[in-house]
């Protein structure tokens, strides 16, 4: 799949954001005043640079508000229900820390699961394609929770962090690893695409064009394997061990949690291009385009 | 409207015959002729007198090599349009409602004036049956020419896909899969029309016929000679010939 | 939210629809062309479809035709005449009007006309008004014209005359509601585009089987159900040694050949007419009548011809031709190595044939009468059916191949009758009924008849006392006695060798010759701006008559801009190649739908007009009247008025005052208004006791003279035995006073065998050191080089690969993605390749007209088609190599002239990946702006 920087931007940015958002409203950070102000503020500008993000890969945003139409079959319809809900239902804790008007937090929790919620629902427009079998598996969402969860406790300043962090290393290998092998899984080839394997071995003759076309543009991305490897080690690198092993290390000021953050930034940003650069969408098989990376 | 009709009345789609096509492209051109000026925008191409043309298409032929175990190679064309499915994850993956799947003949249409452009339903169509145009910003796909099938400014018989109007060698079929008597539900059942990637749980509503046998030697007793002509000679062979007659 | 869009499922299509015919190709389907009113009032073209109605496509497209809307509004159309003004093939030229360019051609034709008609030379290409420009030229008086047959496929369009009154091409088909087993030698497109797709179509709904002999396996052959991927130039020896199975098996016709061919004519034995048919005193061919076994009339009624006949020591045509098939050399064993086909398969595909004819036969039920007065009951048909197009005619031994194809029809008795392959009127016509080649000339005269005809013997060569050629493309000589097309191909090599002669003007029309349609088109792009010593043009003028910005644009020295096919009259006529089925003779005409609009330049003109304006300020005879005002206003003027015989126009239908009469009848002033009325064309149907067996069917004879293209009945019998060919042999081996040149007789005595043989191909002599074949394949989706100009046909196939059999591929280790350098005798070009398994595994081969040159059709200098697409042309020499005797012949069918483009023989090299195919040109400069938007 082709890796569209406003959609990595987007999932990536808005993943930490609300990461964020569900510590602050849960009350594992509970600051106030301009410190409330400054971190909140982060957990909204992140989601919401991220949402906008979003909006930029839309070919045709002024039909964007109805997006909110199809909740009922719909993931991404869903994503946008709960990244508004989310911000909304926590403004008032936002608002009482900031200003410390001391209002109950109870609904703090809502808004913290809301938050999580809307992260799931984002890892689910993926999730649900079958034509993707790479995005196909329930590793998916894990991921996405994790890198949300990872990247918000960093943001929290949470003590924990780095041994979350330090987690995210084993996990990613773990996706890569079962990502690597669902599109064998799925057993779908340009013979059973076509249904012509049940005359023999199909391989492209001639491409129906000779021209480029949306297709080959959006779903059918080529990506080196030798490249692979490079990029997941970098992910890996600096969106978990790196960081990782600076709050382990270091001891926890903000600064450190700041540089922690924004190497995890960046390591996710590696791993989210990864996310669409490594998926293979079947239609690759009518292209004679299906190449596999055996690489995790 | 995003979710599926339960079940449709009609399911009307294109049975294509891989034994016949013999690749001519007509199809993909008569499509873009129609679609050009037809159901919503029209079907742009970017650069097209240059380096790197990209234009919209809504049908599109490949051509295969198949090997079979034993044999010579055969080259199979495979032209690959909207299958309209039953279960169409372009239409429920939909946030805006735009596409959709019209309960009374089950085609899967994009209500231009509500798509935003998002191309999820790119991503869920298994089979590459759908395009964003670039100009327009929205998604097109086959619409099986649901503006020529009842359009009574034209006559009966042009009711019908531009694309099947068009095929020279009679390979593609339109009519309703629903009713079992009609000609492409016998036809699909007499020649064992297929389905593309049934296990994706799509349910496609058209249907592939797969090529006949091909290079089978022909099991003709080979001819028996007149007579011996070495021991007859010419004179001979002729005279038995003529005595035939 | 449940509710569905309201959407409008009737929406009007457009505001007008207007039928004409298609020209993206040659097939001439008809057209329902869509208008809409654009904001400007101006109607514009809104959608293209196929007339339903009409003959030839019953309603579909082929992928051109459906885009024949980017056709119209390319950005490559010309705008205005052009005038050279920078060094030729620089491309500099100045716009100018009309009146100038139309002075500037009568400048430069007038004093070449009232001193040397012949410096003047006159050639179409894509011409479709053939009748119309012979017409011309004869009026000029020049005998150089010719139309692009001779580089086309002559080959098919004389062996067919020459054998059976009538030809593949698109001048016959299979009956394809009857036919049980069809088997297509060598085609790929061909100009039945439609028709033969139509065709295909009909014999799968039925099942029936289908058999391609073609090396290589796309479109019709890969839905064939057996493919037999011969090896190139081989077909002649595949389909004798056929003809051998069916002699050894006596699974012949012989009561066919015994009534319709001339089988049971007696050969002269010895003595200076050896080899003739035996006449008799009224010199008329005899047969021997098995009832009385004396001579009896060919003709006479009741007569039972005998085949076995021996008469005075002559014995019959059938006898010689048996003799020569049963010879073991034709036995399938003995040409299996070399056509690249398993013996068992040969053996195989003769017993089907068998089967199907003689085990298969159907019968109609239709009462007729034949020529001899004989009547019969029903009709009886032998359900087998061949095609067979530039596979075998392109190729230099193209002329027997196609006469063996056609033998073999006959002995099968598959030709003309139900099941078999039907001719189209006016075919079947037999050679006699053709004129002989006409080139007397005389300053200031007309030529003394048409230029182009069929050849009965050595006294009808346009040859000089001195046995130099008359004509510049030296067609009808010695070298290619039956080149009735001409050899538009030699033109420019010759008229810049100054061999015969040296010209002056040199006249095009339709024809990108500086580019895919010659040979060796590098050296003929230096033949065009090719300089004498005084620093003149070796060519001194070229005037070329283009629609578009193609290569050839840039090599004229004054540009006649032509209209594209929606913006003129056109005539497809009776007198031309007409749009006929069998059942019925059928014409057809195009019409402006659109007004030519190129705002802002001095606007284009319909060629044929201009020619006709031409005649007029040059004084031919034909078009002015003595008071030397124009006899026809325009061609649409022509078409109607014009009469060719008394009674007889370019148009059959509507004709006589009231336009009730058909094929005869004066001029009718509404006839075009008739024909726009009736979509575009006109049908003559054949009655259905003359559908069948047409050259003998008294019925059909009678119909025939009625509708015109006869003046009395001309039944003939076929020609398996061809006596104008034994006259050649006869010369070469010295009868006769018309000698050949030495060096041609061994060449003469082999190529003009009366009887269909097989010789390798010239190309063939280069097979030790060049092992592989290379040939070309239309793709369906392109017209030669017309179609890269349209914006979505060049996204479908805008670059071309090498395609290369899996044995070579391996052989040089080639990788996806790779170049090669592939090397003819006479050339080396430097190309992508792509693997091919279903093909001949000694064969290499690309799609024709691919490749662009920079500059050229308002594409981008960095289109595909100019970067990585190319030409196999540039491999192709015209001339043969010198065979030590210091001369070089032309790269042609020796019989006909046929350019053999498929003799080609190669090697091939791994460069490994490159960005751009070799050669590669300078860009030609502009003569119409890069297209942007669509
Ligand atoms: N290697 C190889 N070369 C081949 C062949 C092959 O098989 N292999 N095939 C050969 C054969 S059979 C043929 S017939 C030739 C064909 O070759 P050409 O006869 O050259 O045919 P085109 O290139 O299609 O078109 C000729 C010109 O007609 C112009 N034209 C198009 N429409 C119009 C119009 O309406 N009016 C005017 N005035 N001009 C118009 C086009 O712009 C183009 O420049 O190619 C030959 N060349
Ligand atoms: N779409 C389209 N249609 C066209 C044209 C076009 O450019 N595009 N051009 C028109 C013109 S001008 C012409 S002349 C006709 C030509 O129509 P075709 O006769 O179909 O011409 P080609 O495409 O050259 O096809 C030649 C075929 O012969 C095969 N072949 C080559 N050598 C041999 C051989 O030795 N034996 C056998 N058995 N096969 C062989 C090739 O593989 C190829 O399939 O098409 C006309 N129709
Ligand atoms: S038009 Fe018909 S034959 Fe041609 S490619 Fe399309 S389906 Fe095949
Ligand atoms: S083919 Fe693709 S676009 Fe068409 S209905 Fe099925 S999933 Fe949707
Ligand atoms: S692109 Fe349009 S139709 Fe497709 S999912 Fe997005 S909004 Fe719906
Ligand atoms: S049915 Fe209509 S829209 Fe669909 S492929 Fe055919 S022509 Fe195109
Ligand atoms: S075959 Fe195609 S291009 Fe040729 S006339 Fe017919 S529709 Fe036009
Ligand atoms: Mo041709």
């Amino acid at each position: 799949m082709h890796p569209a920087p406003s959609v990595i931007v987007f999932s990536v940015l808005s993943g930490m954001g609300f990461g964020l958002l569900a510590y602050l409203g849960v009350g594992l950070v509970h600051l106030s005043g301009w410190l409330a102000f400054m971190w909140w503020g982060l957990g909204y500008g992140l989601a919401i640079i991220g949402l906008l993000a979003a909006t930029l890969h839309l070919a045709n945003p002024k039909n964007a508000l109805k997006a909110f139409s199809q909740w009922r079959s719909s993931w991404l319809s869903r994503e946008a229900i709960a990244a508004v809900a989310t911000l909304v239902v926590l403004a008032p804790v936002a608002l009482s820390d900031w200003l410390t008007l001391g209002w109950p937090r109870q609904i703090g929790l809502l808004g913290a699961a809301l938050a999580v919620f809307t992260v799931f629902t984002t890892s689910m427009i993926y999730t649900q394609i079958k034509a993707v079998p790479r995005w196909n598996h329930w590793s998916n969402p894990v991921m996405f929770l994790a890198f949300c969860l990872t990247g918000g406790a960093v943001l929290a300043l949470q003590p924990f962090a780095g041994y979350a962090l330090a987690g995210l290393a084993p996990l990613l290998w773990w996706v890569w690893h079962i990502g690597d092998q669902q599109f064998g899984l799925r057993a779908q080839t340009l013979g059973t695409a076509t249904g012509l394997d049940r005359i023999g071995d199909v391989t492209v003759f001639e491409q129906a064009h000779t021209a480029g076309n949306y297709l080959l543009r959006e779903m059918i991305f080529v990506v080196a394997r030798k490249h692979v490897v490079r990029l997941r080690l970098i992910a890996v690198g600096l969106a978990s061990v790196g960081p990782a092993l600076l709050l382990v290390l270091l001891p926890h000021h903000p600064v450190v949690f700041g540089a922690a953050a924004l190497c995890h930034l960046v390591g996710a940003l590696a791993a989210r291009w990864l996310f669409f650069a490594q998926a293979e969408h079947v239609v690759g098989l009518y292209y004679g385009k299906r190449q596999g990376f055996d690489v995790g | 409207m995003t979710t599926l009709p339960a079940t449709t009345v009609k399911k009307l789609g294109l049975v294509i015959d891989l034994d016949t096509c013999v690749g001519c492209q007509a199809c993909v051109t008569a499509c873009k002729g129609w679609n050009d000026q037809g159901y919503g925008a029209l079907l742009s191409d970017q650069d097209p007198y240059g380096a790197n043309p990209s234009g919209t298409f809504l049908n599109r032929v490949h051509s295969y090599a198949v090997q079979p175990p034993e044999g010579a190679a055969q080259i199979i064309n495979f032209p690959r349009s909207c299958l309209h499915c039953e279960d169409a994850p372009c239409v429920t993956v939909c946030p805006t409602g735009a596409s959709y799947k019209r309960a009374e003949d089950g085609i899967v249409l994009v209500n231009e004036d509500a798509c935003m452009g998002c191309g999820l339903c790119a991503w869920a169509c298994p089979y590459g049956a759908r395009e964003m145009d670039a100009d327009a910003g929205v998604m097109k796909k086959c619409t099986l020419c649901v503006d020529r099938i009842y359009n009574d400014n034209l006559p009966e018989a042009d009711r019908e896909p531009a694309c099947v109007r068009g095929c020279p060698t009679g390979a593609r079929h339109f009519g309703d899969f629903a009713d079992p008597g009609s000609a492409v539900s016998t036809l699909s059942a007499a020649r064992g029309g297929y389905a593309l990637m049934p296990d994706l749980g799509t349910r496609p509503t058209n249907r592939y016929l797969p090529p006949r046998k091909k290079d089978m030697r022909q099991d003709a007793s080979l001819l028996a000679p007149l007579l011996d002509i070495q021991a007859t000679g010419f004179a001979g062979w002729l005279d038995r010939l003529l005595g035939k007659i | 939210m449940t509710v569905q869009p309201k959407i409008n499922l009737s929406p009007p299509v457009s505001d007008e629809v207007r039928k004409t015919t298609c020209y993206m190709c040659a097939c001439r389907c008809g057209i329902d062309v869509h208008l809409k009113s654009g904001p400007d009032g101006k109607d514009r073209v809104s959608y293209i479809e196929g007339n339903r109605d009409h003959p030839i496509n019953k309603g579909v497209l082929c992928a051109k035709g459906a885009s024949g809307i980017m056709q119209v509004t390319a950005p490559s159309r010309l705008r205005a005449p052009l005038r050279r003004v920078g060094p030729r093939g620089s491309g500099a030229f100045e716009e100018i009007s009309w009146d100038e360019a139309l002075q500037t051609a009568v400048d430069w034709m007038k004093p070449l006309r009232e001193t040397a008609p012949e410096k003047l030379a006159f050639f179409t290409g894509r011409d479709q008004s053939q009748s119309f420009t012979g017409w011309w030229a004869q009026a000029y008086g020049t005998p150089n014209y010719a139309a692009h047959g001779g580089f086309c496929s002559v080959n098919m369009a004389a062996a067919g005359i020459y054998t059976i009154g009538g030809a593949f091409w698109e001048f016959g088909q299979p009956d394809w509601e009857r036919t049980k087993l069809f088997v297509l030698f060598g085609v790929a497109e061909d100009h039945d585009s439609n028709p033969i797709k139509i065709g295909l179509g009909k014999l799968k709904e039925r099942g029936c089987r289908v058999i391609g002999v073609n090396p290589i396996r796309t479109g019709y052959n890969a839905v064939a159900d057996d493919w037999i991927g011969i090896t190139p130039g081989t077909d002649g020896l595949l389909i004798l040694s056929l003809i051998h199975c069916l002699l050894v098996a006596g699974k012949i016709d012989l009561d066919y050949l015994a009534k319709f061919t001339n089988a049971p004519l007696l050969v002269v034995d010895t003595g200076p007419d050896k080899g003739m048919i035996a006449k008799n005193a009224e010199s008329q061919p005899f047969v021997i009548d098995r009832r009385t076994g004396m001579p009896a009339p060919w003709d006479g009624r009741g007569v039972q011809p005998d085949l076995g006949a021996v008469y005075g020591g002559n014995r019959t045509v059938f006898q010689h031709m048996a003799e020569r098939y049963l010879s073991p050399d034709y036995a399938p064993e003995a040409v299996a190595d070399r056509c690249g086909i398993a013996a068992v398969r040969i053996h195989a595909l003769a017993a089907e044939l068998a089967q199907v004819a003689f085990d298969q036969a159907i019968v109609l039920d239709q009462p007729w009468t034949d020529f001899r007065g004989d009547t019969h009951e029903n009709m009886p048909g032998r359900p087998v059916s061949f095609h067979a197009m530039r596979g075998i005619s392109a190729h230099s031994n193209g002329f027997q191949t196609a006469r063996a194809l056609h033998l073999l029809q006959i002995i099968l008795g598959t030709v003309e009758v139900p099941g078999g392959y039907r001719l189209k009127p006016p075919y079947p016509k037999p050679m006699e009924a053709h004129p002989t080649p006409h080139f007397v000339t005389a300053p200031g005269k007309p030529l003394s008849g048409p230029h182009l005809g069929y050849v009965r013997g050595p006294e009808n060569l346009a040859l000089h006392e001195d046995g130099t050629a008359v004509r510049i493309d030296k067609a009808f000589t010695w070298e290619n006695p039956f080149s009735a097309h001409g050899m538009m191909h030699m033109v420019i090599p010759n008229a810049h060798a100054g061999n015969p002669y040296r010209i002056d003007t040199l006249f095009l029309y339709m024809a990108n010759m500086a580019w895919n349609s010659s040979m060796n088109s590098a050296a003929v792009m230096d033949m065009l701006t090719d300089t004498g010593p005084d620093g003149e043009y070796v060519i001194p003028r070229i005037i070329y008559s283009d629609a578009y910005a193609s290569e050839m644009v840039a090599y004229a020295d004054l540009i006649l801009p032509d209209t594209t096919y929606l913006e003129r009259h056109d005539c497809i006529s009776l007198l031309d190649r007409p749009i006929s089925e069998p059942g019925a003779a059928g014409d057809s005409i195009r019409w402006p739908v659109v007004e030519p609009d190129r705002p802002g330049h001095a606007g284009v003109r319909p060629f044929q007009s201009v020619l006709l304006d031409l005649g007029v300020r040059l004084g031919l005879a034909p078009m002015v009247n003595p008071d030397g005002s124009p006899k026809f206003k325009d061609y649409a003027d022509y078409i109607v008025n014009h009469i060719r015989r008394p009674g007889v126009g370019p148009l059959m239908g509507f004709r006589g005052a009231d336009g009730n009469q058909e094929g005869r009848g004066d001029a009718n002033p509404n006839q075009l208004a008739a024909y726009v009325e009736n979509g575009g064309f006109y049908q003559a149907h054949v009655p259905d006791n003359a559908a069948f067996y047409k050259p003998w069917n008294a019925a059909y004879q009678d119909w025939a003279v009625k509708t015109s293209f006869f003046e009395t009945p001309q039944p003939y019998l076929f020609s398996i035995w061809s006596e104008p060919m034994r006259k050649f042999q006869a010369a070469a081996e010295g009868v006769g006073f018309v000698q050949p040149p030495d060096h041609l007789r061994e060449q003469l005595k082999v190529a003009m065998d009366p009887l269909p043989t097989w010789y390798p191909p010239f190309g063939d002599a280069a097979a030790a050191e060049f092992p592989l074949h290379a040939i070309t394949q239309r793709p369906m989706d392109m017209y030669h080089s017309w179609g890269s100009q349209n914006a979505w046909l060049r996204q479908i196939r805008g670059k071309n690969y090498l395609y290369v059999p899996t044995k070579v591929w391996r052989a040089n280790g080639f990788e996806p993605g790779d170049y090669a350098r592939v090397t003819s005798p006479s050339g080396e070009i430097t190309v992508p390749v792509a693997h091919m398994a279903a093909l001949n595994e000694n064969t290499v081969w690309t799609w024709n007209a691919i490749g662009k040159r920079k500059g050229a059709w308002a594409l981008d200098n960095c289109a595909t088609e100019a970067t990585e697409g190319f030409l196999l042309n540039h491999l192709i020499s015209e001339l043969l190599p010198d065979r030590g005797d210091g001369r070089r012949i032309s790269n042609s069918d020796p019989v006909t002239g046929q350019a053999a483009w498929f003799d080609l023989r190669v090697k091939i090299e791994r460069v490994g990946p490159q960005g751009h195919a070799e050669p590669s040109f300078a860009p030609l400069p502009r003569v119409v702006p890069k297209g942007d938007k669509r």
